[in-house]
């Protein structure tokens, strides 16, 4: 790119350098991104990338280098100042207001003082228009992060900006919803308005964008014509080596395996007047064979993880069967004792603590299966064995850090993700279920953690994986299942399963289905 | 009738002074502020009203002092906690120790002086009408003030967009940062907003509940008013009737600790038997009777854990540092 045709581009990024501590996050970040294109920001995890458009956004303060916006010199101090240029954001870690509705988080973000009711319209209408159906009146703390996603991205396009950043937006949408959500890109781009997009899929990069900046460790490597380039070419240039496609080798003799993980007429009762009730669930995951639940968001995989995990007991008892024991009645810490390992979708707050170190974090999953190894005489937590066993998982994962043991919070979604899934590998236990496994995470890292998965199955294990990413459940799953609406579609193997199938079996959800009752609670709090 | 319209004014003026204080704290702690410094706040208040009608000889003048003085001194708080973002019990807690220290060495010389008096309402023709008169048109003018701050805070936090912000502060700072809302600013406008609230609390105390300055004279009420903005899981109108209850019990266990028992002794067994069995109970278990009662009725009110999940603020008490 030259640097002289700066002037013609809407944004034109300079020498961006940002420091945290040691480590270089963006080292001179040369970029721009003309009127009216698709931009794609390409690289792993811990690249640089959000970073890079926290700057962009004002969240951040870069150490030097300039920003020019209409080939003025601009400083972007506050994320307030990045909104009066024309710059929307759609942001990875959600930027909601969970005791708020999807209407008053809208509101929150746009500055023309309309009545809530207004805004609530608007953003209906402009989300049926764009195929994100939305319930302005929905509770966040209620909805599923597809749903979120959703209002983030609504939220953005109403601020009506000139460019937008959408940090990893795909992760969570269906098929679908991607394809609707392409079209509005492209119909942004015809509008004239230019889109920076981070994200990890190779193919849709492919299909909408016209130019890619690539970065690794913290500089760019390269600009190029995605469309002119192979998924592998770009993976090539992201990764710096070959990226290993994963491997899935046939299940044998499945049919004589044991059942390690059954559920038996799994019903749940909605526990907020909203969520989504399970109704006469059935599946049974054999040693040796991954299980994918496929299902457009809110649907009820959140739901029927607390029951599984024993988040939330279940009072049938017989209704979890974990290695032939009835554990309905039994805690997480009870069913991780008979051999089961469990990864939420939520990964702060959720899957891990945030402001504890990946030690710590380390300890609290697996102080009572490991017991023996994490704590010593008198009860006293052995800080060396938990420190070594967190270094351990960090190796084995590639886990990318600033720290020799960070904070949770302080690592990049997709590393804390490899951290999480890999603290649950390395027990090796004989039933895994995980929710989600690769949201937000990069190729690389998310190959790593799929062929993990199924060599953990291979070696007689039971591996259910709930996950919103049709092509991650067609890459590991040896027969898949469909969750609509609180019911379980029965399995159909991986042999006879197509797209199509599966998306018939995924169609016809409602994702305004709480719409009147929850209007109804927002009128009592008020 | 006479007896229970002078109740009742008085359950007023001992309910007016917490619920002041605690809708100034409940702003505070809707935009994730927790100031433990309201007793400082409200005794200084107290005393530099106290001061001010004294000197000036208008209880007016009072009053004004004391929001001053609350907001100066919920300022030292904000200084600290929010642009140097230590840790707010802490410091909540030294501003209340420092608050009753510096009331007491202030006040030394006004002790024992005959304050001024907030004058009541009066308006002609109305104030006289039997027992209504005096309830509605015949009290104190910061008991028409606490009535209305309870609907402008309700209306203010629910309603208008400003409000909808102090709210999502609250409930994610790191959120309402990403949008480019200004943490800091809005928390300081809450906690001065809370240090007015305080202030004014503590001058109803000095210029009207008793109106001369003695030590202490707050006696715990800051605390109660922290403990009443909790349990009525921040919500104006449980506020409001939190601060009834524990006022109502608080004046009945008084009045009950006080009569004579043999002057019921004409009185029927239904009458005699309960006062006689309230008399036998030991006088420390009436006196902590307001707070009890307080806690089981706000309890009851808050079971609904999907409300009270909306309307507890997430970062309450979290200093907020953006990362830069």
């Amino acid at each position: 790119m030259n640097l002289h045709e700066g002037a013609a581009n809407l944004l034109e990024v300079r020498g961006l350098t940002k420091i945290f501590g040691s480590l270089k996050a963006c080292d001179s970040i040369d970029l721009g991104i003309a009127r009216g294109e698709i931009h794609a920001l390409l690289g792993e995890n811990g690249a640089g990338k959000s970073t890079l458009v926290k700057m962009l956004f004002g969240s951040l303060e870069p150490h030097s280098g300039e920003i020019l916006w209409n080939g003025q010199p601009v400083r972007i101090t506050s994320p307030g100042i990045a909104k009066k240029l024309g710059i929307g954001m759609v942001f990875q870690h959600f930027s909601l207001f969970e005791a708020l509705t999807a209407a008053e988080n809208i509101a929150l973000s746009l500055n023309d003082g309309a009545p809530i009711g207004t805004i609530a319209a608007k953003a209906r209408a402009l989300s049926y228009s764009y195929g994100l159906p939305l319930d302005p009146d929905a509770l966040v703390g209620d909805l599923s992060v597809g749903e979120r996603q959703r209002i983030e991205i609504i939220r953005c396009l109403l601020q009506t900006p000139n460019l937008i950043i959408l940090d990893e937006p795909t992760s969570v949408l269906t098929p679908q919803e991607a394809d609707k959500l392409f079209e509005t890109l492209e119909r942004l781009r015809s509008e004239g308005k230019s889109i920076l997009y981070i994200s990890h899929r190779l193919e849709e990069v492919k299909r909408m964008c016209d130019r890619a900046t690539v970065l690794r460790h913290g500089k760019v490597v390269g600009h190029c014509n995605p469309r002119e380039e192979t998924a592998s070419s770009l993976a090539r240039m992201m990764v710096g080596s070959e990226v290993r496609a994963v491997e899935r080798p046939p299940a044998e003799g499945m049919d004589q395996a044991e059942s390690l993980l059954e559920i038996v007429n799994l019903n749940r009762k909605p526990a907020t007047p909203f969520s989504i009730p399970l109704r006469n669930i059935n599946l049974s995951v054999r040693a040796g064979e991954v299980v994918g639940i496929a299902g457009v968001a809110g649907n009820g995989q959140g739901e029927f993880f607390e029951a599984v995990s024993g988040e939330v007991l279940q009072q049938d008892k017989a209704s979890v069967r974990i290695r032939g024991r009835q554990v309905g009645g039994l805690d997480i810490t009870g069913r991780r004792l008979l051999g089961a390992a469990f990864v939420p979708e939520e990964r702060l707050g959720h899957g891990a603590a945030p402001r504890m170190k990946l030690s710590e974090n380390l300890l609290l999953s697996r102080h009572a299966t490991d017991g023996r190894a994490f704590v010593g005489t008198a009860g006293m937590i052995d800080g060396k064995a938990i420190y070594s066993a967190a270094q351990r998982i960090i190796e084995v994962m590639d886990v990318r850090k600033s720290a020799p043991d960070p904070e949770a919070a302080s690592l990049s979604g997709g590393n804390l993700q490899k951290f999480i899934v890999g603290r649950e590998l390395d027990r090796k236990p004989s039933v895994m279920i995980v929710n989600q496994p690769t949201w937000g995470v990069d190729a690389g890292a998310a190959a790593h953690i799929r062929q993990a998965l199924i060599e953990l199955a291979r070696n007689g294990s039971a591996v259910l994986v709930i996950s919103q990413d049709l092509d991650e459940l067609f890459e590991i799953s040896d027969s898949i299942a469909v969750m609509h609406n609180g019911e379980l579609s029965a399995r159909i193997p991986i042999a006879g399963a197509t797209y199509e199938k599966i998306g018939l079996l995924m169609g016809g959800a409602e994702p305004g289905h709480a719409a009147a009752v929850n209007a109804a609670e927002t009128a009592e709090v008020a | 009738m006479d007896i229970w319209v002078s109740i009742l004014l008085t359950i007023a003026t001992a309910a007016t002074p917490l619920l002041i204080a605690a809708i100034g704290e409940l702003v505070a702690e809707r935009a994730g502020v927790l100031n433990l410094g309201v007793e400082g706040m409200m005794i200084m208040g107290a005393v530099g009203g106290f001061g001010a009608g004294y000197l000036t000889g208008s209880p007016w003048i009072g009053v004004l002092a004391a929001i001053i003085i609350g907001v100066l001194f919920s300022l030292l708080f904000a200084f600290m906690t929010l642009t140097l973002a230590t840790n707010q019990v802490a410091t909540g807690l030294s501003l209340t120790i420092l608050g009753l220290g510096l009331s007491g060495m202030l006040g030394t010389s006004f002790v024992g002086l005959p304050g001024q008096r907030l004058p009541n309402l009066d308006i002609p023709g109305l104030t006289s009408l039997p027992v209504v008169g005096r309830l509605l048109f015949g009290q104190d003018p910061i008991f028409y003030l606490s009535i209305a701050l309870v609907i402008a805070v309700t209306w203010f936090l629910f309603r208008s967009r400003t409000g909808l912000t102090m709210r999502a502060i609250g409930d994610s700072h790191t959120s309402a940062h990403a949008l480019g809302i200004s943490v800091i600013g809005y928390r300081y406008l809450a906690v001065m907003f809370g240090g007015a609230c305080a202030g004014l609390a503590g001058a109803h105390l000095s210029l009207v509940y008793t109106p001369q300055w003695v030590e202490n004279m707050s006696a715990g009420r800051g605390w109660i008013a922290l403990a009443l903005v909790v349990f009525a899981s921040w919500r104006p109108w449980r506020v409001l009737a939190g601060a009834y209850i524990f006022g109502a019990i608080w004046i009945g266990q008084l009045h009950v600790q006080a009569i004579d028992l043999s002057s019921f002794a004409s009185s029927s067994w239904f009458i005699y038997q309960p006062i006689a069995l309230i008399k036998s109970l030991p006088s420390q278990f009436l006196s902590s009777l307001p707070y009890l009662a307080t806690i089981v009725v706000l309890v009851l009110i808050s079971r609904n854990k999907r409300l009270t999940m909306m309307n507890t603020p997430a970062s309450l008490a979290q200093p907020f540092v953006p990362e830069r």
